[in-house]
């Protein structure tokens, strides 16, 4: 009886590993699953890689908006964590519902585009200065600059320079929302939280800075 | 809060194969399709009150094996064939020859609480007490089936 047993257990055992492989259609199925939720608005927040000059951005939106572009040097498994802490763990990857994104940050990246007509979502944003601070960021023009005192003072806090530094610092949607057009009031470009190369050569893309060598890692 | 939910993408990316296994082997291969899209869907839906230290493949199993079960139930009432080794959708079927026919339509014969215990132990690799929870019945209740099943496996197979 034990070895009938064990010839039915190994019968179905062998029928696991060949019959029904997962694989390739379970990976399909579950892109349609993932497509569909974000279609559906049952997934709260989507993602998707978008390639770009620095390497593969992570870009995430909710119903609202835009809520996140992440570095290619950002760990995506933290990011995704923080916005499942902070909005919700229903979270899926569905590329075709970013097509507009990626499609503006390619015209932009192509120096075809001078604004981003696109919807934000600043739930990663925190407080209401730091908030203020990346509202006043977002509002310089494609090839002007401000210095960090100055966006200090618009936000509303003339002695913030540091406080509004911080907030550009963690802005979570760079580029889109453009803090890297925020510099030091000598001239000196500040920080930037994705490289100080990078705010370099947005900024003279955008003609706000001379060229200097190419440097587009 | 140190426990937290993963992003549901990891979740949906860490069982897709076992539900599709266990889907594909359960209602056959153009309906598994459906299952897994329905078994995902309310998954997602009641995500976000999975308790994080519980066990999501249990869990997640627990809901395909409730829409096998409807699809069982579908199939029954319009009287289609329960083996489906023919893909509908066109597309090829891995190894099809592989297929034991014999022991598949002794697996979808057995009755339901038995089927899903079988294929919950042999496709999904539950433990008895996972099984147990995902059918809904003791630990001891669903050891029997899965005994009471293989028992009725064996006898058509070896016979």
């Amino acid at each position: 009886m034990r070895n009938e047993h064990l010839t039915v257990e190994t019968a179905l055992r062998r029928e696991a590993r060949t019959a029904a492989p997962g694989g390739d259609r379970a990976a399909a199925a579950a892109r349609r699953v993932a497509e569909r939720a974000s279609a559906e608005g049952i997934a709260e927040v989507t993602y998707s890689p978008a390639e770009s000059p620095f390497g593969e951005l992570l870009l995430a939106a909710s119903s609202r908006g835009l809520l996140r572009v992440a570095f290619p040097e950002e760990d995506v498994d933290s990011v995704l964590e923080r916005i499942a802490r902070r909005i919700s763990p229903r979270i899926v990857e569905a590329p075709a519902r970013m097509d507009r994104a990626r499609r503006e940050l390619d015209e932009y990246f192509a120096g075809g585009r001078r604004a981003f007509d696109l919807e934000l979502d600043w739930s990663l944003v925190g407080g209401r200065f730091g908030r203020r601070v990346l509202e006043v960021a977002s509002e310089i023009p494609y090839g002007g600059v401000l210095s960090y005192k100055e966006v200090a003072s618009d936000a509303g806090s003339p002695r913030g320079s540091r406080a509004a530094g911080n907030a550009l610092g963690s802005n979570p949607i760079p580029i889109v929302v453009p803090c890297h057009r925020v510099l030091h009031s000598g001239g000196g470009l500040g920080g930037y939280g994705g490289g100080l190369h990078r705010k370099r050569w947005l900024l003279e893309l955008e003609g706000a800075l001379a060229p200097t060598l190419p440097a587009r890692d | 809060m140190s426990e937290q939910l993963p992003p549901f993408q990891r979740f949906l990316d860490g069982h897709r194969d076992v539900v599709w296994r266990f889907l594909v082997s359960a209602v056959g291969p153009s309906e598994a399709e459906d299952c897994f899209q329905e078994t995902f869907i309310a998954a997602l839906r009641a995500y976000p009150r999975l308790r994080p230290d519980s066990n999501p493949r249990a869990w997640v199993l627990t809901i395909a094996q409730r829409k096998a079960l409807d699809a069982h139930r579908r199939r029954a009432r319009a009287a289609l064939p329960v083996a489906d080794p023919e893909a509908v959708d066109g597309r090829p079927q891995p190894a099809p020859q592989a297929r034991d026919e014999g022991l598949w339509e002794a697996v979808h014969a057995l009755p339901a609480r038995q089927r899903s215990a079988v294929l919950l132990r042999y496709m999904a690799d539950l433990p008895h007490r996972d099984i147990a929870e995902a059918i809904g019945c003791s630990e001891e209740a669903a050891r029997r089936s899965l005994h009471e099943g293989l028992t009725r496996l064996r006898k058509v197979v070896v016979a």
